[in-house]
């Protein structure tokens, strides 16, 4: 093991910049949320902008600590983290405290942890792990259905909490999947079942069962007009095709009309614009929504955005902090965070792509696509684009556990990156 | 690696479409750009206008304002205040002032809620003084209803808070406000409200005003309700107070030329001041509550009587116009009228023996001979569904079961069958003109509220049409006519047919039924009405002493007046009704009235005994079930 006198030595400054530069403006965006008159006093722990502040302290504590530690460490030990961290989730279904519906949260004296913010990165890590070892092909049977298996278990233990809108971001690894070497025919049904799922939801069954034969039948008649021997050898796929899409069809409608809960169907419908109801389940969004577009073009300033100051969207200061920034600082500051965010997604995929292990590769697109998942979600929610998932916005939203756990993923990415020279 | 690629493509795809969102959201879109109405950073004020004034057809002002003071609070702006001082200032005690902040913050912390309703005019003087010590409280001025002359409530109806059902329907009120929930406060709520005016006032973060918004171009000035003349002589009306003393009825008056509504009565009524004020909830829970004399119910509008004998007058028209009858065809009466094997209709006329004919038959109310001629009627078609459908039409041409279109927000249809009706009773054909024969008189399934009957009344007056009767003379000074009330209706029996009928009539009170009611000078046409009326008490039913009934019109040949009278119980129409309908046109037309004996003694005459006697009868047969 070689000895380094400076943990900084090689990492990319670029994305300590990024880092540092949402850190600060979601605290920013968090003390405007939370401000109270009369309460002027920056580092306050009763208020949350001022333990935010002391969550961001200790964060920078904990970039020290991953700094400090051997690349090889994370290597080595990711197995023991994963499997740590599944135990983590296990135990909230025993010593776990109920905050808002959901037993996330261990609860230490005053503040609270949430351990499915911690096993992304274990996940990442196990995931690098095990995709680094010889002959795993993703391209075989037998590495697909492990390497699903690795994002499931704690998908699915995260959504028994029940907290569906963290387990859904261990979706997002699929992709990670696909750019090493998965089959683009996966995606393919993927997206096309997620498409049959929103038009099914939108048009009934009825509707969706005619659009969908009608495309085939037009697809295959323009095959047949090409090709008329690939009918011969494929009809069975061609018959089966229309069965399975029917049978997606009838299923869909059963699972959302009789699996789904009301409240989930009334998000799918506000969305889709089904659905009015501003003053009940689309309360949150159509104030989110009323919030960002009366900032304008410049917003009306820091601390003077009313619908902010009078806590008028629910949740401003976690799942929701977007619109306090959409408000204050209009489209200018708010098209400005997404570019931001986008910059620094950009600058991840740079950073992925020059790894040189597989490992660390692995690591980083995963990094980078949880990264990207939030973002998406989050803010898709905030604008009205998306239907309400409850996730948090990385660095902007309000909580310790998140900020760290998006820290931990960040600087171990960092870690592995600024190593990348000694690896062969 | 190209499969990257897709990662790229995500991202920016992601960052693009946010970015055009946002810029439809901030910048384009404008149906997401509050108007500053639901600014939170701007408050809007309203300046309320005067409601308008209600006059009567004479120029005697029948509803005015005054003005009240609610002390309001915001409780999210109360700061902590010298509540001793506070609660001695507006004569409460503690408990109360803390009951009443959580009540106000239970109902929002935000919007303004009437913390002390209507301080009296030398409490406000005084509050005025001291109000800015005390955060998150001020005085609203709010104009409340008074009442010059103490009568008509059932036709000005009340004002009240707007509820749930209407703040969410009609989205110019808000919470607190007056609304006009009954008669011409409701049916011309939006005339004589006018329009609040609305002020926007920029406040800072602090909640602090700092002045008008954008200088006050979203700003309008409140416009004034509209003052209302009425039909309504309220001479007469107070006049007719006098004369139902004690009694239980409705009594309607209408101009037969315009059909403008001169007097529409119930009793017992109740003082409309009643229904303001700081007095008004105690008393609404006594007026609402009493089921025994059912103060609130508009006998006028909304009771259904049976006509009685004043129908025999629509009976004869009808059997002139069927050519069943002319005025010579007579009838005999033998005490009464003897149908099928065995029905018998009994009868008071007095002239067994002598051939009766149209004249006679109405002024002496002769119920053999009208029995006559409704089974004329009747029979005249093939079957008796076709000849009830003719009766029908004719007798609805008149008015009755219908809601005539009046501009008043209550009411009643009545009942005026028809051949169908009689099929679902009777199906299968089992019934013919005589199973009916009860409508000759008034009395069987028919039903009208007296001011049907009062319309009735003036149709005959206008020998054939009358005009929807209506209480709306004159909005604000404007001159102009409502369509709706001066089109005149037509009957279906032709004008010729009406002059012996309403001879008949004029000798109700020269030798008939009402001639102790007789005016020296007035040509009066009337007819009296003695109406059987039974309830279901307990599953059985009871008879009651009969209503008094009575109609007539004045002069004969130029009519100023129709009326019709219905005193619940009031032995028979001679009795009560028609004297109180005589001392009526006697007071209307001559202004003064002579006849101080008979004014007396209707005036004094009660009927208590009587509906104490009947509540009685109801507690006895509902104990014994």
């Amino acid at each position: 093991m070689r000895r380094r006198n400076n943990i900084f030595k090689g990492v990319d400054w670029i994305l300590i910049i990024f880092y540092l530069i949402l850190v600060f403006f979601g605290w920013i965006t968090i003390y405007s949320a939370t401000y109270v008159e009369g309460q002027a006093f920056v580092f306050n722990l009763n208020s949350n902008y001022g333990r935010q502040l002391f969550f961001i302290l200790l964060s920078l504590v904990l970039i020290l600590v991953v700094l400090a530690i051997d690349r090889r460490f994370y290597e080595t030990y990711s197995g023991v983290f994963y499997l740590i961290s599944m135990l983590s989730l296990l135990g909230l279904f025993v010593f776990g405290k109920n905050i808002n519906g959901a037993t996330s949260w261990y609860s230490l004296g005053s503040f609270s942890l949430q351990p499915s913010e911690f096993a992304k990165a274990a996940t990442c890590l196990a995931l690098a792990n095990f995709l680094n070892e010889r002959g795993r092909d993703l391209k075989k049977l037998s590495t697909q259905l492990k390497s699903f298996a690795i994002i499931l278990v704690p998908a699915v233990l995260i959504t028994l909490q029940p907290d569906p809108g963290s387990a859904l971001v261990y979706g997002a690894l699929v992709f990670v999947f696909y750019v090493f070497g998965l089959p683009l025919f996966y995606l393919i049904i993927g997206f096309l079942a997620v498409t049959l799922f929103l038009v099914t939801l939108y048009f009934g069954y009825g509707v969706s069962l005619l659009i969908t034969f009608g495309l085939f039948t037009l697809f295959f008649v323009v095959l047949f007009y090409y090709n008329k021997v690939y009918f011969r050898h494929n009809w069975i796929v061609v018959v089966s095709i229309y069965l399975f899409s029917a049978l997606f069809i009838f299923s869909v409608d059963y699972v959302y009309n009789s699996v789904f809960e009301q409240r989930h169907r009334d998000r799918f419908d506000i969305v889709m614009g089904k659905k009015k109801d501003d003053q009940g389940i689309g309360y949150n969004t159509n104030q989110s929504m009323i919030t960002i577009a009366s900032g304008g073009i410049t917003g009306k300033g820091f601390l003077q955005g009313d619908r902010t100051q009078g806590d008028f969207v629910p949740e401003q200061e976690t799942d929701y902090i977007f619109s306090a920034v959409g408000e204050e600082w209009g489209f200018l500051g708010s098209a400005l965070v997404v570019m931001v965010f986008v910059l620094f997604l950009l600058r991840l995929i740079y950073v992925a792509e020059r790894q040189k292990s597989r490992f660390s590769k692995v690591y980083a697109y995963s990094v980078l696509l949880i990264f990207f998942f939030h973002f998406t979600i989050n803010i898709g929610m905030v604008i009205g684009l998306l239907p309400t998932i409850g996730i948090p916005l990385p660095f902007f939203s309000y909580g310790g556990s998140s900020l760290w756990g998006f820290t931990l993923l960040l600087f171990i990415l960092v870690r592995l990156d600024a190593d990348r020279i000694y690896e062969w | 690696m190209p499969r990257s690629f897709l990662v790229y493509v995500l991202i920016l795809f992601v960052g693009i479409a946010y970015v055009g969102r946002l810029y439809f959201l901030q910048i384009h879109d404008d149906s997401y750009r509050q108007s500053p109405l639901n600014n939170s950073a701007v408050t809007v004020k309203y300046v309320y206008p005067n409601r308008g004034f209600i006059y009567d057809r004479n120029g005697v002002l029948l509803v005015a304002n005054k003005s009240s003071y609610d002390v309001m609070i915001v409780p999210k702006d109360v700061k902590p205040l010298d509540t001793v001082g506070f609660c001695e200032m507006l004569k409460i005690d503690k408990e109360e002032f803390i009951k009443r902040f959580h009540k106000a913050k239970n109902y929002s912390p935000r919007i303004p809620s009437v913390f002390v309703p209507q301080v009296s005019k030398e409490d406000y003087a005084y509050l005025q003084e001291k109000m800015y010590k005390f955060k998150g409280f001020y005085i609203q001025k709010r104009f409340i209803r008074e009442y010059p002359i103490q009568t008509a409530p059932n036709v000005f109806g009340y004002l009240s808070e707007v509820n749930e059902s209407i703040l969410k329907n009609r989205p110019y009120y808000q919470l607190g406000e007056l609304i006009g929930y009954q008669g011409i406060e409701k049916e011309y709520e939006e005339l004589l409200r006018g329009k609040k005016g609305v002020q926007y006032v920029q406040k800072n973060r602090f909640n602090n005003e700092i002045g008008a918004y954008k200088n006050g171009i979203y700003d309008t000035l409140p416009v004034p309700g509209q003052d209302l003349t009425l039909s309504l002589d309220i001479a007469l009306q107070s006049y007719v107070d006098k004369l139902m003393q004690n009694k239980r009825g409705g009594v309607v008056a209408i101009e037969p030329s315009s059909g403008e509504i001169l007097t529409l009565a119930t009793y017992p009524t109740y003082n409309p001041d009643m229904l303001v004020g700081r007095e008004r909830s105690k008393n609404t829970v006594r007026l609402f509550n009493d089921t025994i004399s059912k103060p609130m119910l508009d006998r006028s509008l909304q009771a259904q009587y049976p006509p009685g004998s004043p129908f025999k007058i629509l009976n004869g028209l009808i059997g002139l116009q069927e050519n069943v009858i002319t005025e010579e065809t007579a009838f005999y009466c033998h005490h009464g009228y003897r149908y099928g094997s065995s029905g018998f209709m009994g009868c008071h006329c007095g002239m067994s023996g002598y051939p009766i004919r149209l004249n006679t038959g109405v002024f002496k109310s002769c119920n053999a001979y009208f029995a006559n001629v409704y089974r004329k009627i009747i029979e005249k078609y093939d079957n008796p569904a076709e000849g009830m459908d003719v009766w029908s039409k004719h007798v609805q041409s008149f008015g009755l079961g219908n809601y005539l279109g009046y501009d008043l927000p209550s009411g009643q249809k009545g009942l005026v069958p028809d051949g169908a009706f009689y099929d679902r009773y009777y199906p299968n054909g089992r019934w013919r003109s005589v199973t009916t024969i009860s409508n000759a008189i008034g009395q069987g399934e028919i039903l009208t509220t007296p001011i049907q009957l009062a319309n009735m009344t003036a149709a005959i007056a206008n020998r054939g049409y009358f005009y929807s009767p209506h209480l709306l003379k004159k909005i604000g000074d404007s001159t102009k006519t409502i369509p709706k009330f001066t089109k005149r209706n037509y009957t279906t029996i032709k004008p010729e047919y009406f002059e012996p009928v309403i001879e008949g009539m004029f000798n109700v009170f020269e030798m008939g039924t009402a001639r102790a009611s007789r005016i020296e000078g007035i040509e009066i046409c009337g007819k009296t009405g003695t109406a059987e009326n039974f309830s279901r008490v307990g599953g059985k039913r009871v008879q009651f002493t009969d209503h008094s009934i009575f109609i007539a019109f004045a002069p004969k040949d130029d009519p100023k007046i129709a009326i019709a009278v219905f005193v619940e119980n009031g032995y028979w129409g001679a009795r009560w009704a028609a004297p109180i309908a005589s001392l009526m046109i006697e007071k209307y037309l001559t202004g003064e009235v002579k006849r101080a004996a008979l004014e007396k003694r209707i005036m004094e005459g009660s009927l208590e005994e009587e509906y104490q006697k009947q509540l009685q009868i109801e507690n006895y047969v509902a104990e014994k079930k």
